[in-house]
């Protein structure tokens, strides 16, 4: 299994009230496996997908990624961890917003040690993929939403992950470009890696081969198992 | 992809930002450069004006020495030629001669020639020139007239002394050196043969005239003057000059003679060419003490410009020493302000990087790669800034000199070598705190969007 959640729990606790976001959640993703998390907002889809990513350390329960609990290593172990196993994609992009295109998809390199040619070369290649090669130069502020998610996608490909985990990709795409994203992303399971997408976007769900609805931080129902539409 | 091109990319990005801590750097080095300068402009503006003033105190000195030099020359010749004038001032005379009977016909009392040699080996101080002789109212038979005849040896030379040059030459045997009053009646001139008391005598000199018994006198040789007078090895007199030295002359005169020659007299002559004498020697004396005290002004004014000198550099230091440590803790303050700033600006891109997988070291690296480029670029325009300004503030001429004379001290060259290791240092920590704050960000509340 290349991620596995098992009975992870996070509780959010401040002066007033205590909110659990995510309570005793069990989840497995193969390799080739493209999971839909869907749910209202609230529900600890994006909670649950930081636990997975190894950002946010579960008060209970265990995470496994790639056979490696990343919450046993040392911080900066852990980042490179992340960096040479996960991959994030977000609603909101964060793409950093001085740096050209090819300097967001290259910043990933920072974190592993691998020949900058090297790297650079996958960039271009990714640029090209992504049908960016005429906006490699510009700041993230020169480029539309769909360029700017499709930048954020290169950019978390760009160490050859096993795992995507993308938070409302969708959300600030129009119909076509989500279109392209979700496409992207199916060739990502489809070439072996995983995805674990969180969304409440109907269509993202339509993609996925597995839906898991949390409500309340609990998930809902079992597991249904549905077959994408693109595939 | 790396680190420094993150940091440069984003002080592009932020230019306002980067701006502002550039500026912030080089107004604290500048501050700290420009009060060295100053400073060290003050002291090279010391040096040099109290070198001009202590070169024209030497010089105005040098001028009144010189003069007083002069003066000191002038009298001493003015003093020599009066004494060569009037002749020796100085008369000892055996005790037993009366003044009256000398006035009225001459010496007649003597004593041993032997006293001028034990005058001459004694360390008497008060007198110079001995001149022994012997001296009678004579006729002069071959002209039928009377003379004063005068023998000398020459002068006796005073030995725990130098030789000096004599007043009066030897009177060799068979000269004669005659007053005015013989030569003009006798009609004689140097060269020509004289009989006196059947010797013959040469004309050696004529003496110009003097107006006083000098004018009657006839000199020849001691010895032959003794033996025509009948008083081998006898003298009636010992003529002197007395020293040129300040008080009661005669009275130590006296003393030292008495102490000598106790059976002689001394007798003044011609008080009136001493007391010109006296007057002269007070003149330099007086411009001896004027310039001893022109050295004391002088010397007390020079003291005054550099106290005062002292003084400024002393405010300054003392401003300097307010001014600087607070223009550096305010410095400090805001590019740490600054830091914290671009922090909270950032937070997004650090959470991005954080969860692209940057190490806690690379995000402090990030932030303190652009704190390296503002105290580097801040630190240089600040020491370009802090010359300037000391160099414009401190007064100095611009010749090349005064640029070596700053730096010669060589505390200036090690400030402004030390100014970018100095603002590296204070952007370094003040950048540091808000850096490890930036690295230490949860990725998680980044992304989530707290």
């Amino acid at each position: 299994m290349l991620l596995s959640i098992d009975g992870v729990s996070r509780t959010y606790t401040d002066s007033d009230s205590t909110v659990h976001a995510v309570d005793d959640v069990s989840l497995q993703v193969a390799a080739g496996e493209f999971v839909a998390v869907q749910g209202a907002s609230g529900s600890g889809k994006s909670t649950l997908l930081l636990m997975a990513g190894g950002l946010l350390k579960p008060d209970s329960g265990h995470v496994q990624v790639n056979g490696q609990d990343p919450y046993c290593l040392k911080p900066d172990a852990r980042a490179e961890f992340r960096a040479q196993n996960i991959g994030f994609v977000f609603q909101q992009f964060h793409l950093v917003p001085y740096l050209s295109v090819l300097d967001n998809i290259l910043a990933p390199a920072l974190a592993v040690s691998e020949p900058e040619t090297r790297a650079r070369a996958r960039a271009l290649q990714l640029i090209e993929q992504f049908g960016l090669s005429d906006r490699q130069q510009h700041v993230p502020a020169k480029l539309s939403s769909g360029e700017r998610q499709r930048a954020a996608m290169a950019r978390a490909l760009l160490n050859e992950p096993k795992l995507i985990l993308a938070d409302e990709p969708t959300g600030n795409l129009d119909h076509n470009n989500a279109d392209t994203l979700l496409g992207y992303l199916s060739d990502f399971a489809t070439a072996g890696g995983a995805v674990l997408l969180v969304t409440h976007d109907d269509r993202a769900v339509a993609c996925a081969q597995r839906v898991v609805h949390l409500q309340n931080g609990r998930i809902a129902e079992p597991v249904v198992n549905a077959v994408s539409s693109r595939r | 992809m790396t680190v420094w091109r993150l940091a440069i990319r984003e002080i592009r990005h932020r230019k306002l930002s980067f701006l502002m801590g550039v500026i912030s750097v080089t107004t604290a080095v500048a501050c700290l450069v420009g009060a060295q300068t100053l400073l060290r402009a003050d002291r090279v503006i010391t040096e040099h004006v109290l070198q001009v003033k202590q070169t024209e105190v030497e010089s105005a000195i040098a001028a009144k020495e010189e003069s007083v030099k002069q003066a000191g020359a002038e009298l001493e010749d003015a003093m020599r030629k009066h004494m060569k004038g009037l002749g020796f001032n100085i008369l000892i005379i055996p005790k037993e001669q009366s003044r009256s009977e000398m006035l009225l016909n001459g010496m007649t009392a003597t004593m041993p020639e032997s006293y001028v040699d034990k005058l001459g080996q004694s360390r008497i101080v008060t007198i110079n020139h001995l001149l022994p002789s012997v001296s009678q109212r004579v006729q002069w038979p071959e002209h039928e007239r009377e003379v004063i005849l005068i023998g000398t040896r020459g002068e006796v030379p005073i030995q725990h002394r130098g030789l000096k040059k004599p007043l009066l030459e030897e009177v060799s045997a068979g000269k004669m050196v005659v007053g005015y009053e013989i030569q003009t009646e006798l009609d004689l001139k140097v060269g020509d043969t004289v009989t006196f008391q059947k010797q013959e005598f040469t004309i050696s000199e004529v003496h110009p005239e003097r107006g006083s018994t000098d004018d009657v006198t006839v000199w020849i040789n001691l010895k032959q003057a003794q033996e025509m007078l009948g008083m081998q090895n006898l003298i009636n007199a010992i003529l002197a000059l007395e020293c040129d030295c300040a008080g009661d002359r005669i009275s130590a005169i006296r003393a030292e003679i008495e102490a000598i020659l106790p059976g002689t007299q001394v007798i003044e002559k011609f008080s009136q060419a001493l007391a010109r004498a006296e007057a002269r020697a007070k003149a330099k004396e007086t411009a001896e003490t004027a310039l001893t005290q022109e050295k004391e002004s002088s010397q007390a004014m020079l003291l005054r410009e550099e106290q005062g000198r002292n003084q400024l550099e002393q405010q300054h230091a003392v401003f300097a020493a307010v001014l600087v440590p607070l223009v550096l803790a305010g410095s400090a303050v805001t590019i740490f302000l600054l830091a914290l700033a671009n922090t909270r600006q950032r937070t997004e891109e650090i959470g991005i990087l954080c969860a692209i997988g940057l190490q806690t070291r690379q995000i402090i690296l990030v932030f303190l790669s652009k704190a390296a480029v503002i105290g580097i670029m801040g630190g240089l325009f600040g020491i370009g800034l802090g010359y300037w300004i000391g160099w414009s503030l401190g007064g100095l001429s611009g010749n090349s000199l005064d640029w070596q004379l700053l730096f010669a001290a060589g505390d200036l060259l090690t400030t402004i070598v030390a100014a970018p290791f100095l603002a590296l240092a204070i952007t370094g920590i003040a950048s540091w705190v808000p850096a490890l704050l930036a690295a230490q960000r949860d990725p998680a509340v980044v992304l989530q969007g707290g």
